[in-house]
Order: structure tokens, then C-alpha cells, then sequence
């Protein structure tokens, strides 16, 4: 008998794709807003702070969309769970994009004083963040339990350095009173990036909730 | 008085309407068996092009309707019919109209898979035959394959097309009542129920058939399964007590209707 593809498996794809469009941009976004940061561009920080439209766009999207296929094909096992995990994943990508524009935000207020050191940590936190995120999508395409698990055990390195950025950071702000405000900057820039991680931590769970069944949240 | 016409372009304020025109018309439709009315004041204009279901409760009028669009009440002694039906603007029910020319525009496929104790490919090429729509046999056995290939059944009988038609499987045998009704190139196909009788594997692939097929047909399928409505319909009519209750997009019917019974129909609440 030949394969014969049902049309539902092409709305499906169709979503994974708008998911994956909407990550690459979450991506993109906080990729220049920590360019920004780094390369002092003020700019190019400006840029990130008026493009959320696109990703609203795709979340509203993305939404719908699952609530049509819920509604009008009554998925069961693993579809059903690819489009409960679908409805999660748009919200944590939707939460990476206004994060993206809180440390845009943050960025715009410190670039307004001189650097309080030079910025180690903070890129490293940021290539981890987009690490796990882009880890995380790429365990959802390919449905890959594995990939997801390694998401999992990347964001306690991601929690080690945010404190290690507010502990460096509490120093100097004690020694000199004046890189306060920029250093205060600094300690919520490191707090969006770990919230990040969660987010691709959450997506990661679902990814393997998607593939096996299984929930690993809170363990 | 009768209800104004009730179409998906006046009923979709503020949602993509159907970019395909009004196939079928019907206004003020009465349908009486004997004393019995069936069917009250129905106005609903279907769309060429899309899969339009009907759905209801058992004895709501939604297979009676189906009939009205290609004259099958009319054997049924005692039966009535008041109000207009047009095709593509032509009244069906006026004088003039050929009915066998009109069901030959008009096809249909019943709930149980009715083909011919014949050959598969007799059962395609008859219709053929007696329409006169194939000149010699190489033109009979194209037309056949075409039908067969439409029916997405052609790979599972093309080396075997000339065994019996009923020692196939009811789902093979309801696809092959389909391409017997495509050979004729109708352009409307009424279906009465077609998957009720089958397993859900079959039913699949009849319900995929009908998406497939609606780029060359208008579509309109009578259900009791209120999910295939959902799967496979662009619209979708809910009748009650043989009364039009709403009519609109497949996904506003089952998302948001507009009436209360409809949501309390679509929700299982009645029915």
C-alpha cells in the first residue's frame, strides 16, 4: 500500500516550522542585544527595541493555529502531545523575545555610563543561553530526547555564572558608589539571560514530554 | 415568508471568505413525506469547491436535504418539494429539467458501498458506457484508470481489474463506488455517510479522498460524526428538527458557533 500522507501531518509540520521561525528570531534578538552590549552600539541596541512586532505576530499565530488543529482534528498520542508541547514552547519563545527587549532596555541605560569592567561573564552567559535555546528547537525537530537532556544539565552552568556575576559585581559597586547604576544594569542583564535558559529548559521538558511521554519538570 | 439566503460571505464578517462562487442556492425549501414535513424553510448557498457537511441529530432533515440537490426523493412516492434549488442559477426543480442528465452532474455515494456484482472495472466503465463517454475501448479503459486513480484505489485492483468487485474489502468497495461516480465527471458529489460503515483506517483514507477531490468537485457530505465534519469540511450546516440552526466556516462552527443549540450540539449536550 503506498504512504499516503493525511493532510493533518502537513498543518503539523507547517507549525513546527512557524515554531522554529519564531526561535531563530528570539534567537536573533538577543544575539544583537548582547552585540550590543558587548560592541557598545547603541544603535544596533535601538534596532532589537522596536522589532518585537514579528514575534507577536508568530505567538498570536502559532496559538491559532494549534487551537484548529486541537479543535477540528482531535489529535491523539503523540500528535496531541506535539501540539500541547507546541502551545508551551510559543509561550517560552514569546517570553525569550520580551526578554530580549528587557536587556535591550537594560543595555540602552548602561551604554549611558563608562564600563564598569570588561564584560567576560555576561557573553558567556549569553552563548550558553543561545546554546540551550537553539539546542532545545533543534531536540524538538528532530524529536531527540537526548539533545533535550542536555539542555537540562547545561543550566546549572548558567545559574553558576549568574551568581558569579553578582558576587563580582557587588564588589565593585562596595568599592565605588558611582558604577552603581550601571552595575545594577549589569546584575539584571545576567538575570534576564538566566531566565532565558529556563526558558529553553522548559522547552527542553516539553520536548521530551513530546517524544516519550515522560514530564521531568520539577525533579 | 421565507429566510434570506443564507451564505458563508454573509455569515464570515471578519473572516476569510470562500474566494470560490455559490454553486448551489437553495431558498425557501418546505419537504414533505405524505403530511409529514422534513424540512422547513431551509435557505443555504454552497460554495463550488469546498467540502461542505451537514450535520444534526438522527432525523433532522440533513440526508432528506442531501437528496433535494440531485432529485433522489423523487422515487420516493408521496414526497413533496416546495422552494427553489439552483445550479449554478438554473432552478432544478423547474420544468425542463432532464433529472437523469441533472444526476449524471450530481453524483452520489450512499452509507453502504453499493457497487455492481460485476467486474471493478465494469462498475467504472458503466456509467460510461450508457452516457456514451467513451468513443472505443482504449479511450473506456483510460477513463477507467483516471477514475480509479481519483479514487486513490487504483494501485491496490490494477492487477486484479476484471475480479468481482465484492470480494474487495468495504473500504476498497466504497472507493470504488467513488470512482464509479467520478467517471461520469459529475460536479457536485453528495455523500450520504460514506465512511460510517468502515474502520477508522479506511475511514481515513475516504477522508483524506474527500479533501484531496475538492480541487475538481464541489463536495457536500452528510454525517453523524461530528469529528469527520470537523476533519475534512470547509463549511458546515447544523440542522435541528428539520430547520437550518447555523451554517458557516467548518472552524467557527466548532469553535465558536454563534448559536447556543449548535454549541450545545457540537459539545454533546444534546444529540
Amino acid at each position: 500500500m503506498e504512504r499516503h500522507v493525511r493532510h493533518f501531518q502537513e498543518e503539523l509540520d507547517e507549525l513546527k516550522g512557524r515554531l522554529l521561525e519564531m526561535g531563530g528570531l528570539a534567537e536573533d534578538r538577543l544575539r544583537l542585544a548582547v552585540r550590543g552590549l558587548v560592541e557598545r552600539d547603541g544603535p544596533l541596541v535601538e534596532k532589537v527595541l522596536v522589532g518585537d512586532a514579528a514575534i507577536n505576530q508568530l505567538h498570536i499565530d502559532i496559538d491559532d493555529r494549534c487551537f484548529k488543529l486541537l479543535a477540528l482534528h482531535q489529535p491523539m498520542a503523540v500528535d496531541l502531545r506535539a501540539i500541547v508541547a507546541a502551545v508551551k514552547i510559543n509561550t517560552d519563545l514569546e517570553r525569550v523575545g520580551d526578554l530580549a527587549v528587557n536587556i535591550s532596555e537594560a543595555v540602552r541605560r548602561y551604554l549611558q555610563h563608562p564600563p564598569v569592567k570588561e564584560l567576560i561573564d555576561i557573553p558567556r552567559m549569553a552563548e550558553l543561553a543561545q546554546d540551550m535555546l537553539r539546542d532545545a528547537l533543534d531536540a524538538f525537530v528532530r524529536r531527540d530526547p537526548e539533545l533535550a537532556q542536555h539542555v537540562l544539565t547545561q543550566d546549572d552552568a548558567l545559574d553558576e555564572l549568574k551568581t558569579a556575576v553578582f558576587r563580582e559585581l557587588l564588589g565593585y559597586m562596595l568599592r565605588d558608589s558611582a558604577t552603581i547604576e550601571p552595575a545594577l544594569d549589569l546584575i539584571l542583564i545576567s538575570r534576564h539571560l538566566e531566565r532565558i535558559g529556563d526558558h529553553a529548559t522548559n522547552v527542553a521538558e516539553d520536548v521530551i514530554f513530546m517524544v516519550s511521554a515522560k514530564d521531568v519538570r520539577h525533579q | 415568508m421565507t429566510t434570506p439566503l443564507r451564505s458563508l460571505s454573509t455569515l464570515t464578517a471578519g473572516q476569510a471568505k470562500p474566494d470560490t462562487p455559490v454553486k448551489i442556492a437553495v431558498t425557501g425549501m418546505n419537504f414533505f413525506y405524505g403530511a409529514t414535513q422534513a424540512l422547513s424553510d431551509i435557505s443555504i448557498a454552497l460554495n463550488a469547491n469546498l467540502v461542505t457537511a451537514f450535520i444534526g441529530p438522527s432525523g433532522c432533515g440533513k440526508s432528506t436535504f442531501l437528496r433535494t440537490l440531485n432529485r433522489m426523493n423523487d422515487i420516493i412516492p408521496g414526497t413533496r418539494v416546495e422552494g427553489t434549488v439552483t445550479i449554478d442559477g438554473k432552478d432544478i426543480y423547474g420544468p425542463g429539467t432532464d433529472v437523469v442528465d441533472l444526476r449524471r452532474r450530481v453524483g452520489m455515494v450512499f452509507q453502504k458501498s453499493n457497487p455492481f456484482p460485476k467486474s471493478i472495472f465494469e462498475n467504472v466503465a458503466y456509467g460510461l458506457r450508457i452516457n456514451n463517454l467513451a468513443t472505443n475501448r482504449g479511450e473506456l479503459e483510460g477513463r477507467v484508470e483516471e477514475s480509479l486513480k481519483a479514487a486513490a484505489i487504483w494501485d491496490e485492483v490494477k492487477d486484479r481489474l476484471h475480479a468481482s468487485a465484492l470480494a474487495l474489502s468495504g473500504g476498497q468497495q466504497q472507493r470504488l463506488c467513488i470512482a464509479r461516480a467520478l467517471a461520469i465527471q459529475p460536479e457536485i458529489l453528495l455523500m450520504d455517510e460514506p465512511a460510517s460503515a468502515l474502520d477508522p483506517i479506511a475511514t481515513q483514507r475516504i477522508e483524506e479522498l474527500i479533501y484531496q477531490l475538492k480541487r475538481d468537485y464541489t463536495i457536500v457530505i452528510v454525517t453523524h460524526n461530528m469529528q469527520q465534519a470537523a476533519r475534512v469540511s470547509d463549511a458546515t450546516a447544523f440542522f435541528w428538527l428539520g430547520g437550518l440552526v447555523e451554517y458557516g466556516p467548518t472552524e467557527t462552527i466548532f469553535t465558536n458557533p454563534a448559536e447556543k443549540l449548535t454549541e450545545d450540539y457540537v459539545t454533546g449536550r444534546f444529540g
